[in-house]
């Protein structure tokens, strides 16, 4: 028979070496997950993947108007999704102290905030893409900056509530007008938290394929027309590694890799810029 | 005597004001629409599968696009199962990294380890998909699913939840990408509330001898119990909405099995491999309300995860 003390200490170790390996069981997956994405994805990177297009399964080409279409959907949902995001974020921190839109606004956002995708994807296929009749890249943008809007809101309004209340006062105290303290003060001195906001914002895009799928499809070749189909690296990945050719599936880790590196890098970014505001307060 | 100070600067920034008050206001307005867009917008969507099916859409596991018979019940049971054994393993492993972290670690040791943890949660859901198919799911099955089955397949009832080949793929190794997927987003929960409780109410725990687990489990987590419940159903509510990661490892079967080694489906990835082949407006309807269907359940566990947190929250500054 054990004493209760050592059975305690015993209780003890256990459960604290058991807290360590789920430690060590997270970062795990982590390390699994990315040697393979280098594993797999390092050996299909080369120069051919940022200048050919998509190839017809059976021969060699590269991610170009994939990687394009991607960029080009990822920036038009950020300036379509940014403005509102900031200026209803500003709402909820500078005007919402009554009334009931300003909590019911909150609320809906941090839902929205991790809402399912593929449902946003539904929403503007029946509202945009079912009326105009056919798959758009404008349909994807849409569809993105509706993922864009709730993180942005989120922050800005998290950044703002960071500002000093003696900086507005002040900034009233000189007889400022209330658009002039919002813009010229509280948002500049939280610049740096709104550009995380952002930056978290386009990383959270970046890797997105379910709002895509019924929105933008896919396009094979090379289009910058917003109004048909267009590529994008997450459904090309999503189809190439579903098929059973291999030049596919070598394509589709290295657009794998491409995007894994693109979001976890603008993550790290965001962090980075984060800090340094925060050490300078 | 001056002249009295013209009033027009005044009155001029006065409209200002209220130009830029109300247009933030019209912008908070949009944010609040996008929702009641969402819900309408897909009731409009179902309406020919809710008039055709009524109620028994949702208890019917029928799903044959031929005669045009829709039951959403294989979907659902789909989506449930994998998110349950998702939290079964992510919220035992969320409290131990969350423990970790905030007990444990050398103070230079946790801000790299939660950055590495938080990571795992900006890897596109794609990429476990992809890696979960490929490279997860041939190692599960040659070495994990032949073990369970030895182990458990024998024992009634129990045993039915491992039946059939170990093929990799499946509702198992779905639950399981699932968990490694919400962990980053219950333990940066945890870890958050478990900081805010008072120093002085551990301090008092270790000062009359208890060991750090009592400490944890008689003092932190009874005082932070409503903010781990709201961590919970915060990846709960991904878990279910989860997509891409799920339609390359759950093997998309319409049918109904008590194994866990069998293939299923779940509401996200019927609607991502199908919605696009969908042809025939019953067929879309049924899917767009698979859609409602989803929204609803994620509405419901993301709102009371909301209100749980924000009554801890409210609790913050009482003395209790």
């Amino acid at each position: 028979m054990l004493s209760i003390y050592t059975r305690r200490r015993i209780i003890n170790a256990f459960n604290l070496t058991a807290s360590m390996l789920a430690m060590a069981f997270g970062l795990f997956w982590l390390t699994w997950i990315l040697f393979t994405l280098l594993q797999k994805g390092l050996g299909g990177v080369s120069i051919a993947l940022f200048t050919q297009m998509t190839p017809p399964p059976g021969s060699a080409g590269g991610l170009l108007n994939a990687i394009a279409g991607s960029m080009m959907m990822a920036t038009l949902a950020t300036l379509i999704g940014t403005p509102i995001g900031i200026m209803a974020g500003t709402y909820l921190a500078e005007f919402g102290q009554r009334g009931w839109l300003a909590p019911t606004t909150r609320f809906i956002n941090d839902i929205l905030l991790s809402a399912p995708s593929i449902v946003i994807g539904l929403f503007i296929y029946t509202v945009y893409v079912a009326k105009v009749g056919h798959f758009s890249g404008w349909g994807g943008t849409l569809a993105l900056s509706l993922i864009v809007i709730p993180v942005v809101v989120r922050t800005t309004e998290d950044m703002l509530r960071l500002v000093p209340n003696g900086l507005r006062e002040a900034a009233a105290a000189l007889g400022a007008p209330q658009w002039k303290v919002v813009t010229l003060v509280t948002w500049r001195a939280s610049k740096a938290g709104m550009v995380t906001g952002v930056l978290l914002a386009v990383a959270r895009i970046s890797g997105e394929t379910a709002p895509l799928l019924f929105t933008a499809l896919n396009n094979q070749f090379w289009s910058a027309d917003m109004n048909r189909p267009l590529a994008n690296l997450p459904v090309v990945i999503f189809q190439f590694a579903m098929s059973p050719y291999e030049d596919w599936q070598n394509l589709a880790w290295a657009g794998a890799l491409l995007i894994t590196i693109s979001v976890l890098g603008l993550n790290i970014l965001a962090r980075v810029m984060f800090r340094k505001k925060s050490s300078f307060n | 005597m001056s002249k009295p100070l013209s009033t027009a600067p005044l009155n001029r920034h006065y409209l200002f004001d209220q130009i830029f008050r109300y247009s933030t206001l019209f912008f908070a307005f949009l944010v609040f629409s996008l929702l009641v867009g969402i819900i309408t917008s897909l009731v409009i969507g179902s309406v020919p599968a809710i008039k055709e099916f009524g109620l028994g859409f949702l208890f019917s596991a029928e799903w044959n696009p031929v005669t045009e018979k829709f039951g959403a019940l294989v979907p659902i049971v789909g989506t449930l199962v994998t998110s349950i054994i998702a939290l079964a393993i992510g919220i035992p492993v969320s409290f131990g990294i969350a423990l970790f972290l905030t007990e444990m670690s050398p103070p230079w040791l946790r801000r790299p380890l939660g950055t590495a943890v938080e990571l795992l949660a900006g890897i596109p859901s794609i990429i476990y998909g992809m890696w979960g198919l490929f490279v997860f799911a041939p190692v599960f099955a040659e070495h994990v699913q032949p073990w369970l089955k030895n182990a458990f397949g024998d024992i009634p009832f129990i045993g039915l939840l491992f039946e059939g080949a170990p093929m990799g793929i499946g509702m198992l190794t779905a639950g399981i990408i699932l968990a490694i997927m919400v962990i980053p987003f219950i333990s940066a929960v945890m870890r958050d509330v478990f900081e805010i409780v008072p120093p002085m109410l551990k301090e008092s725990a270790y000062g009359l001898g208890a060991t750090t687990w009592e400490v944890v489990w008689n003092v932190v987590l009874p005082y932070t119990k409503i903010g781990v419940v709201g961590g919970v159903m915060l990846g709960l509510g991904r878990a279910l909405g989860e997509t891409m990661a799920v339609t390359f490892v759950i093997g998309n079967a319409h049918q109904l099995h008590a194994s866990l080694f069998k293939p299923g489906n779940s509401i996200a990835s019927a609607l991502a491999n199908e919605f696009t082949e969908a042809d025939g407006e019953l067929y879309t309807a049924s899917l767009i309300e698979l859609g409602l269907i989803l929204f609803c359940i994620t509405f419901v566990v993301l709102a009371s995860s909301k209100i749980l947190l924000a009554q801890l929250k409210k609790r913050e500054g009482k003395v209790t």
